[in-house]
């Protein structure tokens, strides 16, 4: 078996806009998910609202696409009715962390044993391009015209201080990272969170002077630092500017899980 | 054996369930409805089901949800404010034919109201609460005993018509006691699984399609936006939507006489009255104290789809008196189908009617 025969092809062309990156990330998941040897009759994909969140439609397993923000609360009742089945959510910016946050520190807090990807696009995508508590200050949207004035949440640190077993933060350039933190996600047992930064190129590119597809994704690349230099920089009291992001592995832990499968 | 137990309404609701074979609820604590959700984290945990509180009452209805597309009986409990919040999933259920059993153990409203007050002003929200057109069924204990049969019968009618299904009891009928008898055994009506090779969207006579429970191989995709037979999204053909919406809602209103659940009483009469959870119990009084036929008594126990059927087995009728715990919810939908007064009986606060209040009703000369 090989990572596309998880698709289902037969619900293509699907909805993503060229240059979008949800498509790398989704076969990053698979790629990883491919790996763990999952039956797909004992894996379910379940997702909110937005572009991110239409993913598991075009996969072949069971898949549950919900309401807006309300995916994990959702994956909740599946994983501890019937902790036999592998759950992985796909979800964005907006639908995880705006209308979505409550039951998102929660799902961490109960440490339930399920997989989680962002793909952080920095804006909704699939409302036309609206601000999101992921936007960056001074980033502009549709509602915000003159540059984001609020301050962005930064999700894995919410992750880990809410209880989650384990976090990694990689963006779509680096897909075999990507795809590592996946499948590590997959294997830790109890709440693990993937952030996938992503470009975005119809609402946010567009809006924020990347004129290329790639601009954006380099932009993506050169603002990315490693856990392990953000450390070394802090330790030597260098300055780390506000508009760069970590990735890596931020927490590997083995904290008590709810729903793992016995 | 039967036994016979002296027993809260709320006790005999979360029994209820569990001798339906509930396996998962998903609750947020709230008056006057708590000691359902109390009962079963109690004694679901024992039976090898599962109990969790939520966060809240959307995560409430998220959760019994996903639990029941895993093939297990779903439950949840609730009040006015939470049962606000459960409507946008109620709608994802009605959407995508999830059967689930939600209480609502109703209190004053508007807003946080009263608490500790009786009510039965969600009559219309259990209906029409969430956006769009879809059909539900509703219904209305007026008993301890009730709170115990109808909550099981409510599982029952999710699995069959795969919908759910509102147990729309009060704070006077969740909190009194009074004596209940139990049945030696709970006939359980189980889901009828989708069979290999039918779409999973596909109705059967009944409009109703087989349920495609996850881990069995269905691959089935589940979604709220309008789908097609497959249950693959399908948004801007106005054929798919119109004939969906039109499912959802023709599935339940064809099965008004099935599922109705009623009592008629004196069907000789010429002044009737209507009625549905504790204001029953002030009709029976009424009717007791009387001792003659000439009053007539509709009680409902199925509130939706409303049993229009039975208002004609009172031949004679010159009004129609719903003494309500609401501004006339019910009685305006009763107005709809006869052609006589529907005198609608209010009562706000949180107190019953009293027995001389219905009395005096029944003599006004209109
Ligand atoms: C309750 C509710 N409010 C608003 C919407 C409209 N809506 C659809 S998608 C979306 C935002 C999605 O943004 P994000 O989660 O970042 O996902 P993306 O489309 O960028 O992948 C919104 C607000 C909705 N569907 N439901």
């Amino acid at each position: 078996m090989t990572y596309e025969d998880w698709f289902r092809k037969d619900r293509l062309p699907h909805i993503y806009c060229a240059g979008c990156g949800n498509g790398t990330i989704i076969n990053c998941t698979l790629a990883a998910i491919d790996q763990m040897n999952w039956n797909k009759d004992e894996t379910v994909f379940i997702s909110g609202i937005g572009c991110s969140s239409r993913a598991p439609g075009y996969i072949v397993t069971d898949s549950l696409h919900t309401t807006h923000g309300r995916a994990l609360a959702f994956a909740t009742g599946v994983k501890l009715a019937n902790p036999k089945l592998n759950v992985v959510i796909f979800t964005g910016d907006g639908d995880l962390a705006a209308i979505g946050g409550n039951h998102f520190i929660h799902a961490c807090r109960r440490n339930i044993d399920i997989t989680v990807i962002c793909m952080n696009n920095q804006i909704y995508g699939m409302t036309g391009g609206q601000g999101s508590p992921t936007t960056p200050k001074g980033c502009f949207s549709t509602t915000t015209p003159y540059g984001s004035a609020e301050s962005p949440f930064d999700l894995c640190e919410l992750a880990i201080a809410a209880g989650a077993n384990y976090v990694a933060r990689w963006t779509s350039y680096h897909v075999k990272e990507l795809e590592k933190a996946v499948k590590v996600g997959l294997e830790t047992p109890g709440f693990s969170f993937i952030e996938a930064m992503t470009q975005c190129p119809t609402n946010f590119g567009r809006r924020n002077k990347f004129k290329e597809v790639l601009d954006q994704v380099e932009a993506l690349k050169t603002h990315a630092l490693l856990k392990a230099k953000r450390d070394r920089m802090i330790e030597q009291g260098e300055n780390i500017p506000d508009d760069f992001f970590i990735i890596g592995e931020l927490i590997r832990r083995n904290r008590p899980a709810m729903g793992v499968k016995t | 054996m039967t036994k016979i137990e002296f027993w809260q309404g709320n006790t005999a609701c979360a029994e209820g369930a569990l001798a339906a074979g509930c396996q998962f609820f998903a609750g947020y604590p709230i008056t006057p409805s708590t000691e359902v959700a109390e009962h079963i984290a109690a004694k679901l945990p024992k039976r090898n089901g599962v109990f969790v509180q939520m966060e809240d009452e959307i995560a409430s209805m998220a959760a019994i949800i996903g639990a029941s597309w895993t093939g297990a009986r779903a439950m949840t409990s609730t009040s006015g404010p939470g049962f606000s919040l459960m409507m946008e999933n109620i709608g994802f259920a009605a959407m995508t034919e999830t059967p689930c059993v939600i209480v609502n153990v109703q209190r004053g409203g508007p807003s946080t109201g009263q608490p500790t007050m009786a009510a039965q002003g969600d009559m219309m929200q259990c209906r029409f609460g969430s956006h769009g057109d879809y059909s539900i069924i509703a219904l209305a204990p007026a008993t301890v005993q009730e709170m115990y049969e109808l909550t099981a019968k409510s599982f029952n009618l999710a699995d069959q018509y795969r919908v759910p299904v509102f147990l729309m009891a009060d704070e006077i009928v969740g909190h009194m006691r009074e004596r209940i008898t139990l049945p030696d055994k709970i006939e359980q009506v189980p889901r009828r699984e989708l069979e290999k090779g039918v779409l999973p969207f596909h109705p059967n006579e009944n409009l109703i399609p087989g349920f495609a429970t996850f881990g069995k191989g269905h691959g089935v995709h589940v979604t709220g936006l309008t789908h097609d037979e497959r249950g693959y999204p399908c948004t801007t053909n106005p054929n798919v939507h119109a004939h969906l919406v039109k499912r959802l809602v023709d599935k339940i209103e064809n099965a008004r006489t099935a599922i109705a659940d009623y009592d008629v009483i004196n069907p000789d009469a010429e002044k009737v009255f209507v009625s549905y959870g504790a204001p029953v119990r002030t009709v029976q009084q009424v009717l007791h104290d009387r001792n003659t036929e000439d009053i007539g008594f509709l009680r409902l126990r199925t509130i939706w789809p409303f049993a229009e059927d039975a208002l004609k087995k009172f031949k004679n009728v010159r009004e129609f008196l719903v003494p309500e715990l609401n501004m006339g919810q019910i009685a305006r939908e009763i107005e709809r189908h006869v052609n006589v007064p529907v005198i609608s009986l209010p009562k706000l606060g949180g107190d019953l009617h009293l027995p001389e209040e219905l009395e005096a009703a029944l003599v006004v000369n209109r």
